[in-house]
């Protein structure tokens, strides 16, 4: 992504400067937006409906988790629905036949997607650009195959009705209130963690790597394990935001392990701005939103996804932060 | 010959056919995005839905204008290469000169736009698309029944697939554009016009994928969907050739269509997923595919 790149590394370079001023690693910038973000959360449930702003979290952190790796390593993956809907799967099927606690269900769901992740990111980062893509999106179309003929996902009907069970065995989370504030501690602690590791001396050597690998190489870095770690973490996430949905809706089906679901994942983060802190959050807002609100338009939906595609691609692929950020000549 | 490691004979051949013959919708698909990303190096996402676009406007030329199989073999690739020639000026050739990602993502938004107006207005049920009366009925081979109009699928695709080979590798035309593949800027300082050439080239490899869709229209049903899946298969098919190669991506193609069809027989629940099995496995092996060079 040349020119998503350059801008970046300006920005990165002059982030670099101001390293000193941050508070964990946020500039004053990313600060104010991640208290807006948290204010955000505080105040949503009041206002908006409660389950809607779980889906839009959950997404957001599908979105976040899959900008780890087009972001900062420069890889696009066409198959992260794989390992969200994995994710939605596993957990769905330990809580509802096993009557496993809800973090111990989301926790496994992030492990096996995780799982999944080592062999995917094995085999595809053999390859990159759009090999790597298309590598990606055929692994995940298996898994997609897979899911329709493996007993435990209930082919076309999916798994329903996913007891929330209790969290701690103590609080119920059958209350959407309660659920949502489970939600929103699950989003802000995976936020956190992908901040934490772009910030991290690994998440360095992911950025040069996106910069230049032969030079990346040249200074002794194994790239090719970095990328494998960069594609687990971010598989790993991927299932904790899947298994999370299929607390939320009790439900997990063919719908989170489609082609579509990873295309949606592309398009959040494009909208939002590849390679920001927030854009992928933002953008998972203004698709999931779009979604609910013309859900009743049916295939004019898909129509409208494609257009923002190809909006977003030839005129403004900096996405909605991106160009925030550039306007205000600020790093968000 | 009535059983085969333990297989009846007829259900042996009969798959080895529907392998064969997916094999050459693979071999055709495959070739189209081959000769794209050889000059314009984007992965035409939208070859499915102009897959999809051509069996269509066989389908309308049918039920709007009277106009039969024959008529759409010839006048749906030019419809639907007319539209790819379109979005290449407008839209495609701004990206030139960006990363590669971005054509794929900007032809993937014209793949969902196309697939959804194709739903909204025939909706996802299937349209039946009878097979021309010339080709109707079937041979008696022997050791099984060969339905006419599926050996001339094969055929048609096999005679299809070498006159693009025998057409780039052969003539001048495709001396310039196997040369411009290769370095375009060189080729433009020689006095040809290379951005027409792109262009051409773009609607060519659409126009290839539409005969591929005239061609399936009596096999499957006329749906808005059938592009999609068919493509994520190809693409795995092209990872396992590799791109390098013209002669190689119709090996490819047809021989994973081949081994398809065999795993239907011997392993049915695995038919759905062996050529993403392959694909693995080539990837481990032979990371730049069979015909690649690295």
């Amino acid at each position: 992504m040349a020119d998503t790149a350059t801008t970046l590394t300006n920005a990165a370079m002059r982030e670099q400067v101001r390293a000193g001023e941050g508070v964990w690693g946020f500039s004053r910038s990313q600060l104010v937006g991640v208290l807006a973000l948290v204010a955000f959360i505080l105040v949503a449930p009041f206002v908006l409906y409660p389950v809607f702003v779980m889906k839009l979290l959950c997404f957001a952190l599908f979105a976040c988790a899959f900008n780890l790796l087009i972001g900062y390593v420069g890889l696009l993956s066409f198959g992260h629905a794989a390992y969200f809907g994995m994710g939605a799967y596993i957990t769905g099927y330990v809580a509802k036949a096993w009557g496993v606690t809800p973090v111990l269900a989301i926790i496994m769901g992030g492990v096996v997607a995780a799982a999944m992740g080592v062999v995917g990111g094995w085999i595809a980062i053999r390859r990159q650009g759009i090999y790597f893509a298309m590598i990606t999106l055929a692994l995940a179309q298996m898994v997609y195959f897979f899911c329709v003929q493996a007993p435990f996902t209930g082919g076309e009907d999916g798994i329903q009705a996913i007891p929330r069970g209790s969290f701690l065995g103590i609080v119920s989370l059958s209350n959407d209130m309660t659920m949502y504030w489970f939600t929103a501690a699950i989003f802000l602690a995976g936020f956190l963690l992908i901040h934490r590791i772009i910030h991290s001396p690994f998440g360095q050597v992911l950025k040069a790597i996106r910069e230049n690998e032969p030079r990346a190489t040249s200074l002794g870095y194994r790239t090719d394990d970095f990328k494998l770690m960069a594609f687990i973490l971010s598989a790993g996430l991927a299932g904790i935001a899947g298994a999370t949905k299929s607390l939320v809706f009790g439900i997990a089906t063919l719908t989170d392990v489609h082609w579509a679901m990873s295309g949606e994942v592309v398009l959040m983060t494009l909208v939002g701005g590849l390679g920001t802190v927030f854009g992928p959050v933002v953008g998972a807002a203004v698709i999931v939103t779009m979604q609910n609100y013309l859900a009743e338009m049916g295939a004019w939906v898909t129509v409208i996804q494609g257009a923002i595609f190809v909006a977003c691609v030839l005129a403004f692929r900096r996405g909605i932060v991106g160009e925030i950020a550039n306007l205000l000549k600020v790093k968000l | 010959m009535d059983e085969i490691f333990g297989i009846p004979a007829p259900l042996l051949f009969g798959q080895l056919l529907l392998g064969l013959i997916n094999g050459a919708f693979y071999a055709m698909l495959s070739l189209g995005l081959a000769v794209i990303f050889g000059l314009l190096n984007i992965i035409n996402f939208a070859h499915g839905a102009q897959f999809m676009m051509g069996a269509f406007a066989a389908w309308m030329l049918l039920e709007w204008a009277g106009l039969g199989y024959w008529w759409a073999l010839l006048l749906a690739p030019i419809i639907v290469g007319f539209t790819g020639v379109v979005m290449e000026r407008l839209m495609i050739s701004r990206l030139y000169k960006l990363d590669h990602l971005y054509g794929l993502l900007l032809t993937f938004g014209l793949a969902l736009i196309i697939e959804g107006i194709f739903r909204n207005e025939f909706g996802s049920s299937g349209m039946p698309y009878r097979i021309p009366p010339e080709l109707a009925g079937a041979w008696d081979l022997g050791f099984m029944f060969l339905p006419v109009y599926r050996g001339w699928v094969v055929i048609a695709a096999l005679i299809l697939c070498l006159a693009t080979w025998l057409l780039i590798e052969k003539t001048r035309l495709g001396a310039y554009l196997r040369a411009a593949t290769e370095n375009a800027a060189l080729v433009q300082a020689f006095g040809v016009n290379v951005p027409r050439m792109v262009t051409l080239t773009y609607g060519a490899g659409v126009a290839l994928a539409a005969i591929g869709g005239v061609l399936a229209a009596p096999i499957y049903s006329v749906n808005p969907q059938m592009g999609t899946n068919l493509i994520i298969v190809v693409f795995a098919v092209v990872v396992i050739g590799g791109m390098g190669s013209i002669l190689g991506s119709i090996v490819t193609g047809f021989g994973l269509g081949i081994v398809e069809g065999l795993t239907k027989v011997f392993w049915p629940e695995a038919s759905a997923t062996v050529i993403f099995v392959i694909m693995a496995i080539v990837l481990l092996a032979r990371p730049a595919g069979l015909f690649g060079r690295a």
